[in-house]
């Protein structure tokens, strides 16, 4: 049997489903520019549901405390980095913009300040983040005032452990305790973060949770969980955990893919296409190419292939873990249309010699260049295609792990591409 | 007989150790001695300055030679190696895999070696019966189309590791006798053509150490010399040969496979439980300590193994390392593998000392054989009259040792069946029973292990993953277990990731380099662990 090509046509065309991705969609709708997104939307699931800006510059170790007045000295230290040639205020336009999308669809986060957040991780280290989702945020200002505080965790979830957390943190943090508790109805083996959130969405699990939640806090009134609370509408559970416990209540991120990230996931694709987003997720595009009129993209799901025809396309395909970049034997290549992409001159020069090195390896800062409209360069290094622009940790020049700065440079360069792309296409309909 | 074991401390506040006999070193040849000697009833002290295995005994190439590679260019070694192949495979089957070996000839090898190999193995007494390409291909379906000419010979694979944790752990059963790690030998007390006292630092604490023996063993490897030295011992001649390996995701073949021509680069490759091992290559080195493999190596043992199996040029490699061969100064060739590959017993007479001996060179599969020539020596120098039996003795399996076998630990969890042992590392399936066996008894376990010492009694951190996950998890369970109570677990988390780079530096490409982009997102852009010493 031949299956039938499912066609779509549309003004702008987002490939990749990562923190990138899902914000072009965003920026497309506030814009309102007809948009269809392709992509594995797994990569959203790896983050922690923090969101970074600027954590610490790259090469130095230095945490930084004020991410905006930090992005100056990342300017002066690293002018090629991504979020040194964007004005601080369309960074901000970009944060906002993405944090209030996010509440409106039932994810409440902290709106972006002037300070960078402490924020707690499983291992019970610290990190400085810009935004953290609303079910978070009394951790950090517990942390902060050094409230008394019980971190709770459970019989068979693996790699979270209350006493780790409470062993790293208690130089600072002299009142921290440990507790654990037995998950309702989950007594025996091993039980997964995803299963138990899934299982507070129905209410009688909250009221035995409480139950138990408040014999583990004994006298103290604020308690850590590991991120398990609810899928769908986190920031409902929490509120009312907090009323049948009578507690202050916090989630702590577990490893990735954790909680907070499914979280997301499952918004964007319930959320997107109510909003008229054409969202193909969990598929990859398998050819891009490029006529007078735009860009046809080729991939196919299970009830056959799909082509979809677009004025502009954002490529946002990430690095090496989502495919966007493809490392060698022989060198890295761009893995769509193979864009030249920028790296060390062999393979040697890829990683230095200590891995936990602070001053990063440099093949983390190989990827594509753009120009000044977000176009990605060809070999002649003009741009590739007027119809391509490109967003996210694809593009070369920044190491957004040791710089802590992932989703800022993704919503920030997907900011600048849409509006780019939005110029693009206005001036082709005048 | 009792252990004549005593710890006194002296006025200076160091501790002081009795013993019969103390061996430096903690190869498989030291551990070898270690239980030969303690089959004849003597206690022993064995040291190393890291951990068992940490010098070439745990970066080799994991082949229990049938002896065909040397028949060629070392009949003496070759004969060895068919011997004590044969009493391995019987003495000690829980460390080895029979799995047999080709040796293949490829379209541009010479065909005169390969005519000749057959008589060369007879003359060595070793078993070898020539099989057509087609039957070579039949048996190894990721053989070359371009083979020309095909042997079985009864190479096998022995885990290092495991052996020299069960020749330890024996020595502890029949005497008493103790394995310290991280001691390593600062200086002997020499007096009257006596070493009286070995003085050892505790490379962990920086606290010193006194060691009184009646004999003194080096059994250093490739750092035999330095160590002769500091007893004043200038009869020990040694040149480096640095050899690179890599290991590949997937089983390659179930056969040890040899190129069928005089050693090379790149000729060998061994399976080991689920993964194969390629190598090696062959370059002079006066370094010891921090041999890395480069990126040329690997680049040459991947284009040179896949002349005998093209597969490995796409597949997916997830580690590779680099050690040490020491070779004795016999020979003056510029080319490292043409020394010999025999071992050396020096006993120091000539330099006036009467309680020390050095063993060096040879190799993994000969590794008996050098212990019990060594422990001969000692014990007819204490007067002690009892034969080796280490050629006719099995090796016991010990409980605490069979973590290092892959597919033991799956093995074990699913007969167990208790839903509450989590599975730590995943790759390799090690349950968090077996991380509470480690730390409670195997060889060398103490109060504060590090992640490094725990891998190294296991199969964690072995998979593809390389420990990214499971060095989280594992340390995230000693904490739970209270075994870590503070930063020092966060340490020894990020110091475990560090040391399984150094192998996967080489070798990050294809699928590797996304595994260690999510790695790297985890350590250091989550848990901050390039940035401990700042917070
Ligand atoms: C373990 C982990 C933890 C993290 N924690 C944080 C954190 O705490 N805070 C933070 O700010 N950031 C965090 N990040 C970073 C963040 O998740 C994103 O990686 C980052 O923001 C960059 O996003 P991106 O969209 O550019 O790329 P990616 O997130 O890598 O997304 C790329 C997308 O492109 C898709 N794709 C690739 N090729 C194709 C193709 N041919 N066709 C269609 N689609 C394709 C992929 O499927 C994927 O959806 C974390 C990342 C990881 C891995
Ligand atoms: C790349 C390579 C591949 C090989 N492949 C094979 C093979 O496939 N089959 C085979 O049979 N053989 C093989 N060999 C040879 C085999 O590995 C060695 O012969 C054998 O492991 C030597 O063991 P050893 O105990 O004598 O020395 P080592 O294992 O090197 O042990 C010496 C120990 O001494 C310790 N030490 C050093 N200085 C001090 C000090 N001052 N104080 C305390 N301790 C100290 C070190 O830490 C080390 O652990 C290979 C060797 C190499 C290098």
């Amino acid at each position: 049997m031949r299956e039938e090509t499912r066609k779509f046509d549309t003004e702008l065309a987002v490939i990749g489903s990562g923190i990138a991705g899902c914000a072009a969609s965003i920026f497309a709708l506030n814009r309102q520019i007809d948009c269809a997104q392709v992509g594995n939307t797994g990569a959203v699931a790896y983050t922690t549901g923090y969101l970074d800006l600027l954590g610490a510059i790259e090469e130095s170790s230095a945490a930084v405390a004020k991410p905006w007045e930090g992005l100056a000295q990342l300017k002066n230290l690293h002018p090629d980095h991504p979020l040194s040639r964007i004005p601080v205020t369309d960074i901000r336009k970009g944060f906002d913009q993405f944090a209030t999308f996010l509440g409106e669809c039932g994810i409440t986060y902290t709106a972006p300040r002037e300070s960078n957040i402490t924020a707690l991780t499983p291992a019970g280290t610290l990190k400085k983040t810009l935004c953290v989702p609303a079910t978070m945020a009394a951790g950090p200002e517990a942390f902060a005032d050094k409230t008394p505080c019980v971190i709770i965790d459970f019989k068979g979830l693996k790699g979270f452990s209350a006493r780790e957390v409470v062993a790293n943190l208690q130089d600072q943090w002299p009142t921290l305790l440990a507790a654990r508790i037995i998950f309702p109805d989950m007594d025996k083996g091993e039980i997964y973060p995803e299963v138990m959130a899934r299982a507070l969405e129905v209410p009688a699990t909250r009221t035995r949770l409480a139950e138990l939640l408040r014999e583990a806090a004994g006298e103290v009134k604020v308690i850590g969980l590991p991120a398990v609370l609810g899928m769908h509408r986190p920031d409902h559970v929490r509120a009312e955990l907090e009323q049948l416990t009578g507690l202050t209540i916090f989630e702590i991120p577990t490893m990735p893919p954790s909680v907070p990230g499914i979280r997301l996931r499952e918004m964007f694709e319930q959320v997107f296409p109510e909003k008229g987003i054409t969202l193909i997720p969990q598929q990859k595009v398998t050819a891009l190419s490029f006529d007078t009129d735009g860009a046809l993209l080729c991939l196919s799901d299970n009830y056959g292939p799909i082509t979809i025809q677009a004025k502009a396309v954002i490529l946002a395909t990430g690095r090496f873990l989502s495919g966007g970049l493809e490392a060698h034997i022989t060198g890295i290549s761009e893995s769509l249309l193979d864009l030249p992409v920028s790296q060390p001159p062999s393979r040697t020069d890829w990683y230095r010699d200590g891995y936990t090195d602070r001053r990063g390896h440099p093949i983390h800062k190989a990827g594509i260049d753009i120009d000044t409209s977000y176009r990605p360069l060809g070999k002649n290094g003009k741009p590739y295609n007027e119809h391509l622009f490109a967003a996210g940790i694809i593009l070369a020049h920044q190491d957004w792990i040791r710089g802590r700065s992932g989703a800022g440079i993704a919503i920030a360069t997907a900011y600048k591409a849409v509006e780019a792309a939005e110029k693009f296409l206005l001036a082709q309909h005048a | 007989m009792t252990p004549t074991l005593i710890e006194r401390t002296s006025g200076a506040g160091e501790q002081t150790l009795l013993t019969d006999v103390l061996i430096i070193g903690g190869g498989v040849t030291g551990a070898g001695i270690m239980r030969d000697l303690a089959l004849r009833g003597l206690h022993t002290l064995l040291i190393d300055k890291h951990d068992l295995c940490a010098g070439a005994s745990g970066g080799n190439h994991g082949l229990l030679h049938s002896g065909a590679r040397y028949v060629s260019n070392d009949l003496h070694s070759a004969i060895e190696c068919r011997i004590e192949n044969e009493l391995l495979k019987r003495l000690a089957p829980q460390c080895v895999e029979d799995t047999g070996g080709l040796f293949v000839a490829v379209e541009g090898d010479d065909p005169a070696f390969a005519e000749a190999f057959p008589g060369f193995c007879q003359s060595a007494g070793i078993f070898c019966e020539e099989i057509s390409p087609a039957e070579a291909r039949r048996l190894e379906p990721l053989l070359s189309e371009e083979i020309f000419r095909a042997y079985r010979v009864p190479d096998a694979t022995v885990d290092p590791f495991r052996l020299a944790l069960e020749n330890v752990d024996h020595a502890r059963m029949l005497t008493d006798s103790i394995y310290l790690p991280h001691t390593e030998i600062i200086r002997f007390e020499i007096d009257a053509g006596e070493i009286r006292a070995a003085i050892c630092r505790d490379n962990r604490t920086l606290a010193a150490l006194r060691i009184v023996a009646k004999q003194y063993v080096n059994a250093g490897g490739a750092w035999a010399m330095n160590i002769a030295r500091q007893a004043g011992c200038t009869d020990v001649n040694l040149l480096y040969s640095k050899g690179t390996l890599l290991i590949s995701h997937d089983r390659m073949t179930h056969h040890v496979i040899n190129r069928l021509r005089p050693p090379g680069d790149g000729d060998i490759l061994v399976p080991g439980g689920t993964v194969s091992v390629l190598g090696t290559t062959s370059v002079r080195t006066d370094n010891l300590e921090t041999n890395r493999p480069t990126v040329a190596e690997i680049d040459t043992n991947v284009i040179e193994g896949a002349a005998m199996i093209p597969a490995l040029a796409t597949t997916r490699y997830i580690r590779a390392f680099s050690r040490v061969r020491p070779l004795l100064q016999s020979s003056d060739s510029g080319d490292g593998r043409e020394a010999t590959r025999g071992f050396a017993l020096l006993d120091h007479t000539s330099q006036g000392l009467i309680n020390f001996c050095t063993i060096t060179g040879g190799k993994l599969t000969t590794f008996r054989l050098m212990a019990e020539k060594t422990s001969n020596l000692v014990a007819e120098r204490l007067g002690n009259t009892q034969a080796c039996t280490t050629d006719s003795v099995p090796l016991p399996g010990s409980a605490a040792c069979r973590w290092t076998e892959p597919g033991a630990a799956p093995r074990y969890w699913y007969k167990a069946n208790n839903p509450d042992d989590m599975i730590l590392c995943e790759c390799e399936m090690v349950p968090q029973s077996a991380i509470d066996e480690i730390v409670r008894c195997a060889p060398g376990a103490e109060a504060d292990m590090t992640l490094e010492a725990i891998a190294l009694r296991s199969r964690a951190g072995k998979g593809p993953c390389q420990g990214s996950f499971c060095g989280i998890r594992i340390a995230s369970y000693l904490y739970d277990r209270g075994y870590y109570r503070d930063k020092t677990g966060l340490v020894h988390m990020r110091d475990f990731f560090n040391e399984r780079f150094k192998g996967m530096r080489t070798v990050i490409w294809g699928q590797q380099a996304a595994q260690m982009e999510l790695a790297e997102a985890l350590h250091c852009g989550l848990l901050g662990l390039d940035n401990l010493d700042n917070e």
